[in-house]
C-alpha cells in the first residue's frame, strides 16, 4: 500500500483549517464600507403586484437603497437562463418563461424576489423592508404536480403549465411485448420532494469598481466559471474580462450551489449601481429553505414485463415532474436525460419507454440534487424489481442475478440511448449478501417477530452515469454548454507544482486526491503539489463540480497536464543528458537514457526550463502546460445496497439495524475519501426515504420551512454503514475511475424502501415517517383482530 | 449601549454591544473569530456551538450580554499550535468534508468527553443530536469521538 500515492488513505491536507476554525467561507469575509443586502420575498404563492411603494423603506434608518424588478429592468437586466433546450415528444424546445432575478408584474412561489433592500446593517434592512408596501392580486395557486395541468396560468408562455411532454423509446413495441409478457407487474411511485440543505447558507459579496469597471464577486458556488458565463453572457451582458468570481471554502453543495441565483445577480448589479459599493448578502436559513432550489418531486406509474422464465421483457415509466415556478439552470434535463436514460439500470430488459410530462407549479424551483434524475431511476427500477420478486414468489437477490446484463455483453447498448463500457455485477451482490449474512436473515426475522418487532431486508442493484459528459453527445440532446473541464499544472523552478483545477471541491477533498495523482505522475513529493481552485482569475476556463464529474473529467484533463510537462521535460531531459529523445525514459520522477545510470530528475528538468543557458533549440522556456479533457463516454459507477430494517409495530419507529454497501467505482485513489463519500450519500438516501419532505399547504405556503419542521437525519437517526468496493476500471479514461460522490444518494432509497415495505408487507410511499409506519401497523393489527 | 466584558479564548475583552447582539455575532462580528459558524435559525443545527464556562452552547441562541462574565472557548482556542486530541481524531477519521458543521462538532464532542470520557457509540449519536452534519452520515464523526476518547484516557 503506497503511503501518498494512488490508492493511499492519506488524511486530508484541507483539515487543518476546517478543523480550527481558519477556513475562508464567503459570509466569514467582509469588504471595506459594504453594505448588506436582503430581499423582500413574496409571502404568497401566486398573485399579481398590483404596486409596490417603497418610499418608507427608502427613508428607514441606515438604508442606502430600495430596488425592484423595474429598476432591473430599466437597466437592461436579462432572464436568468435554462441551459438544456429539451425537445418535446413532437420535437418542439420546451417552453422557456423568463425568470427575472427581481420580479416584475407577477409573484409564482411563496420566497419569490419581490424587492431588495440595502442597508448599513442587517437589522436595518430587514426592519426597512417590513416598511415597502405591495399590493397583492392573488390568483389560485397550483401545489400538485398531479394536478397542475388544470390549475391557474402561471405564465402566459407555458398553456396548461406545461413545460414539456418528452418521451424516450418505442411506445408501440412495449406495448406489444407487455402484452405478451408472463407477469405483469405494476407500481405507482411518490419520489418525494427534497430541500438539499448543505449547512453553509448560500452567500454572496458582490464588488463594482468603477475604475477599472470591472465587478469581483464572492460566492458559495459549486462551478464559478459558469456562474460567470451565466451572469457575463446572459444576465448582465459584460464581458467575460470585467468579472472575477471566487468560490472560497464552500460548506457542502449537493447540486444547490451550482445555479446562478437571483441574489448573487441583484447583489452584482446593484453593486453598479451603488458606484461600486460592496455589497453583502447572507442567506438566512429559513431563505435556503424557501428559494434553494429543491430536488426531486415525481409521481411514476410503472410497468413492468417479465416471461415464464422470470427475464424482464419491457418496462413502461409514465412521470409527471415537478420543475417549480421558474427554469432553474439544468431543470429540464434532469427528469429527461439524467433520468430516463439510466432505467435499464443493471438488467437486460429488451425494450423501455418512458414518457415525462414536466410542470410549473407556484413552489419553489426544482433542479439537481444529489444523484439528479439517477436517483428517481433507480428507484423506479429497484421498487419495480422487488416488488415483481414478491408477486412472482422468487427470491429479490436470484432475480436481479438472473436479469444481470453478463460480463462479456460489455460495451453494452442499452434501449434507452447509453452505452455502458464496462461492468461486472455479480461479485457486488455476492459479496453484499456475504457481508449481510443473507443466509442468516430467516432466523433473524424471527428473532423480531418473537420480540413483536417487524423485520425487513430491501435491495437496491443501482447503475449512475457520471463523468458528465461529453460534449457532442450533450451537445445533441441540448445541452447550452460543453461538459469538457481544464486543467493547468505549473511546474515552478524549485520544484514544486501549482495544480489549477475547475473542478471546484466543497467538501470531496480534491486537494488531497488530487495532490495524491499528480505526486504519483510526476514523482514529486505530496507535500510539493498545491492544488488551486474556484477563482476564474486564475484558473482557466472551466465546468465545475456536479454529477460526480471532478476526477473522471477534471482528474483526467491533470492528467492530460501532466503528459504535457512530462513530453515537454523530455526533450530538455534529452539537451541536459545529450541523448536522442527516444531514448529518454520517464519514471518515478526521473528521466534517465535507457539502459544506463544518466539521469536527471524532474526537479533539475524545471529548474533548466526556468534558467535555459544551455537549452535545447526550438523548445520554449518554462514548464507550465493548460489541458482540456471531454470525456468520450459517461462513466458508470454500479453496485449493491443491502438494508435491513426493525420495525417497532406499537410505536412506528424503523430502525436500521444494518446497511451494507459494495459498490464499484472503478480505480480509487483515496479509499477513505470514497468511503466518506459512501456514508454521505446514503445518509442523503436514508433522510429521502425516512426523514425529510418538502410540503407546501393549499395555499402554497412551505409547511417545511424550518428544521423543526424538515426532518435532517441525525446522528440516532442512523447506523455505521459497512462498505466495500469491487473494481472494474473504467475503460476510456486515464485513470480508469467512474466517480463515487452521489452512489450512496442514488442507491439507498430504494433499498430502505424495499425493506420496510418487505417487513410491513405492504406498499407505502416516502418518507416512510413514523406516523405512517404506525398507521399501517395499526390497521395490520385492526384487520387481524 | 451598553458594555459586555468577557474571556475569550484566554484573553479578556470589552466592548459596547446592541442588546439584542447575538454570542455568535459578537464573536464573529466583534471578535473576528470566523470559525464559530451559522447554519440555521432556530437552534437546531449545532455549528455555532461553543464552551461558556466549559459547557457547549449555542452561541446563536444566546445574548452577547448573558456571557457578561463568562469564560468563551471557541474552536480556534482549542488547542495552542498542535491540534487538541477531538481534532486530530477527526482529521484521523475523516470525520469532517465541508468542515462547516466541524468547528461546533468538535466543540461539542469535547464537552461530551468532558462529560463522559468512555461512551457508547448510541450515547455519541444520542449527544451529536443538536449538531448536523450533511457531508459524512455521522459515520466517521462517531468513530472519530471514540478515538478520541481512548486517546484522552489513555
Amino acid at each position: 500500500m503506497p503511503d501518498s500515492g494512488i490508492g493511499a488513505s492519506v488524511t486530508r491536507k484541507e483539515d487543518k483549517r476546517f478543523l480550527t476554525g481558519r477556513g475562508r467561507y464567503t459570509d466569514d469575509l467582509n469588504r471595506p464600507g459594504q453594505a448588506i443586502a436582503y430581499f423582500l420575498r413574496s409571502p404568497v404563492a401566486h398573485a399579481v403586484i398590483k404596486s409596490i411603494d417603497t418610499s418608507a423603506a427608502e427613508a428607514a434608518p441606515g438604508v442606502v437603497a430600495v430596488f425592484t424588478g423595474k429598476d432591473m429592468e430599466t437597466d437592461g437586466v436579462g432572464s436568468l437562463p435554462c441551459g438544456w433546450v429539451v425537445k418535446d415528444k413532437h420535437g418542439e424546445p420546451h417552453k422557456a418563461p423568463p425568470h427575472f432575478p427581481l420580479v416584475r408584474d407577477k409573484v409564482r412561489y411563496v420566497g419569490d424576489h419581490v424587492a431588495m433592500v440595502i442597508a448599513e446593517t442587517l437589522a436595518q434592512a430587514k426592519d426597512a423592508a417590513e416598511l415597502i408596501e405591495v399590493d397583492y392580486d392573488e390568483q389560485p395557486p397550483v401545489i400538485d404536480a398531479a394536478g397542475a395541468m388544470q390549475g391557474a396560468l402561471l405564465h402566459d408562455e407555458a398553456p396548461s403549465n406545461l413545460c414539456y411532454d418528452w418521451e424516450l423509446g418505442d411506445e408501440a413495441a412495449v406495448d406489444d411485448a407487455l402484452s405478451k409478457a408472463a407477469h405483469v407487474v405494476k407500481l405507482d411511485i411518490v419520489n418525494n420532494r427534497l430541500i438539499p440543505n448543505a449547512i453553509e447558507p448560500r452567500a454572496a459579496i458582490a464588488e463594482f469598481s468603477p475604475a477599472h469597471d470591472s465587478y469581483e464577486l464572492f460566492s458559495t458556488s459549486q462551478n464559478p466559471h459558469l456562474l460567470k458565463l451565466i451572469l457575463c453572457a446572459f444576465v448582465l451582458g459584460i464581458p467575460e474580462t470585467k468579472l472575477r468570481v471566487i468560490a472560497p471554502d464552500v460548506g457542502g453543495g449537493f447540486g444547490s450551489k451550482i445555479y446562478c441565483y437571483a441574489e448573487e445577480t441583484a447583489c452584482l448589479w446593484a453593486s453598479k449601481r451603488l458606484n461600486g459599493r460592496p455589497i453583502k448578502w447572507t442567506a438566512e436559513r429559513s431563505e435556503s429553505f424557501l428559494a434553494d432550489a429543491h430536488g426531486r418531486d415525481h409521481l411514476s406509474s410503472i410497468t413492468l414485463g417479465v416471461d415464464a422464465d422470470n427475464k424482464f421483457t419491457a418496462l413502461k415509466v409514465l412521470t409527471t415532474a415537478n420543475l417549480g415556478a421558474y427554469l432553474s439552470n439544468f431543470a429540464t434535463c434532469i427528469p429527461t436525460y439524467l433520468y430516463a436514460t439510466l432505467l435499464a439500470g443493471q438488467y437486460i430488459t429488451p425494450v423501455i419507454y418512458c414518457n415525462v410530462k414536466a410542470v410549473f407549479t407556484s413552489t419553489a424551483p426544482v433542479d439537481a440534487y444529489r444523484g439528479a434524475g439517477r436517483p428517481e431511476a433507480t428507484y423506479v427500477v429497484e421498487r419495480i424489481v422487488e416488488v415483481a420478486a414478491r408477486q412472482l414468489g422468487v427470491d429479490p437477490a436470484e432475480l436481479r442475478r438472473k436479469n444481470f446484463i453478463q460480463p462479456d455483453q460489455f460495451p453494452y447498448q442499452t434501449p434507452v440511448a447509453l452505452t455502458y463500457d464496462v461492468g461486472d455485477y455479480e461479485p457486488a451482490l455476492d459479496q453484499a449478501l456475504k457481508m449481510i449474512d443473507y443466509s442468516g436473515f430467516p432466523q433473524r426475522r424471527a428473532e423480531s417477530e418473537a420480540r413483536g418487532k417487524l423485520r425487513g431486508i430491501g435491495f437496491s442493484a443501482y447503475i449512475e452515469a457520471c463523468g458528465i459528459a461529453p460534449s457532442a453527445v450533450v451537445g445533441a440532446l441540448g445541452a447550452g454548454v460543453g461538459l469538457w473541464e481544464s486543467a493547468q499544472v505549473r511546474m515552478k523552478a524549485t520544484g514544486s507544482v501549482m495544480v489549477m483545477t475547475g473542478s471546484h471541491a466543497h467538501g470531496q477533498g480534491h486537494e488531497t486526491t488530487f495532490s495524491q495523482v499528480v505526486s504519483d505522475y510526476l514523482g514529486i513529493p505530496y507535500e510539493h503539489v498545491e492544488i488551486v481552485h474556484g477563482d476564474t482569475g486564475q484558473v482557466p476556463m472551466a465546468m465545475g463540480t456536479y454529477g460526480s464529474r471532478s476526477l473522471a473529467v477534471g482528474g483526467s484533463a491533470i492528467i492530460k497536464a501532466c503528459d504535457k510537462i512530462i513530453e515537454k521535460g523530455r526533450k530538455i531531459a534529452a539537451h541536459m543528458l545529450e541523448a536522442d529523445v527516444g531514448d529518454v525514459e520517464f519514471k518515478d520522477g526521473n528521466y534517465t537514457v535507457s539502459g544506463t545510470d544518466r539521469s536527471k530528475s524532474i526537479g533539475e528538468v524545471a529548474f533548466a526550463a526556468y534558467v535555459p543557458h544551455d537549452y535545447p533549440e526550438g523548445v520554449e522556456p518554462g514548464l507550465d502546460e493548460t489541458a482540456f479533457y471531454d470525456p468520450l463516454n459517461f462513466t458508470y459507477p454500479a453496485g449493491v445496497h443491502i438494508a435491513e430494517v426493525e420495525i417497532d409495530p406499537d410505536t412506528g419507529v424503523t430502525t436500521i439495524v444494518d446497511w451494507v454497501a459494495v459498490d464499484d467505482f472503478g480505480k480509487v485513489i483515496n479509499p477513505m475519501i470514497v468511503e466518506g463519500q459512501v456514508h454521505g450519500g446514503i445518509a442523503q438516501g436514508v433522510g429521502q426515504a425516512l426523514l425529510e419532505n418538502c410540503a407546501y399547504d393549499e395555499n402554497g405556503q412551505l409547511m417545511t420551512g424550518s428544521y423543526m419542521d424538515y426532518t435532517m437525519p441525525r446522528a440516532d437517526n442512523l447506523p455505521s454503514f459497512k462498505v466495500d468496493m469491487t473494481e472494474s476500471p473504467c475503460t476510456h479514461n486515464p485513470l480508469g475511475v467512474k466517480g463515487c460522490g452521489e452512489a450512496g444518494a442514488i442507491a439507498a432509497p430504494a433499498a430502505l424502501m424495499n425493506a420496510i415495505t418487505d417487513a410491513l408487507g405492504q406498499e407505502i410511499d416516502m418518507p416512510a415517517s413514523t406516523e405512517k409506519v404506525w398507521r399501517v401497523c395499526q390497521s395490520r393489527r385492526m384487520a387481524a383482530e | 449601549m451598553p458594555s459586555v466584558t468577557m474571556k475569550v479564548n484566554g484573553k479578556e475583552v470589552t466592548a459596547e454591544v446592541e442588546p439584542r447582539t447575538l454570542l455568535v455575532e459578537f464573536l464573529r462580528q466583534n471578535l473576528a473569530l470566523t470559525g464559530t459558524h451559522v447554519g440555521c435559525d432556530t437552534s437546531q443545527c449545532g455549528a455555532c456551538v461553543v464552551l461558556v464556562d466549559g459547557n457547549s452552547v449555542k452561541s446563536c441562541t444566546m445574548l452577547a450580554m448573558q456571557a457578561d462574565g463568562d469564560e468563551v472557548t471557541t474552536i480556534e482556542g482549542l488547542a495552542n499550535g498542535d491540534l487538541h486530541p477531538v481534532q486530530a481524531a477527526f482529521k484521523e477519521h475523516h470525520g469532517l468534508q465541508c468542515g462547516f458543521c466541524t468547528p461546533g462538532m468538535v466543540m461539542s464532542a469535547v464537552d461530551l468527553l468532558s462529560k463522559n470520557a468512555k461512551p457508547s457509540e448510541s450515547e455519541i449519536r444520542h449527544w451529536l443530536e443538536g449538531n448536523f452534519c450533511r457531508c459524512t452520515g455521522y459515520h466517521n464523526i462517531v468513530k472519530a469521538i471514540q478515538s478520541a476518547a481512548e486517546r484522552m484516557s489513555a
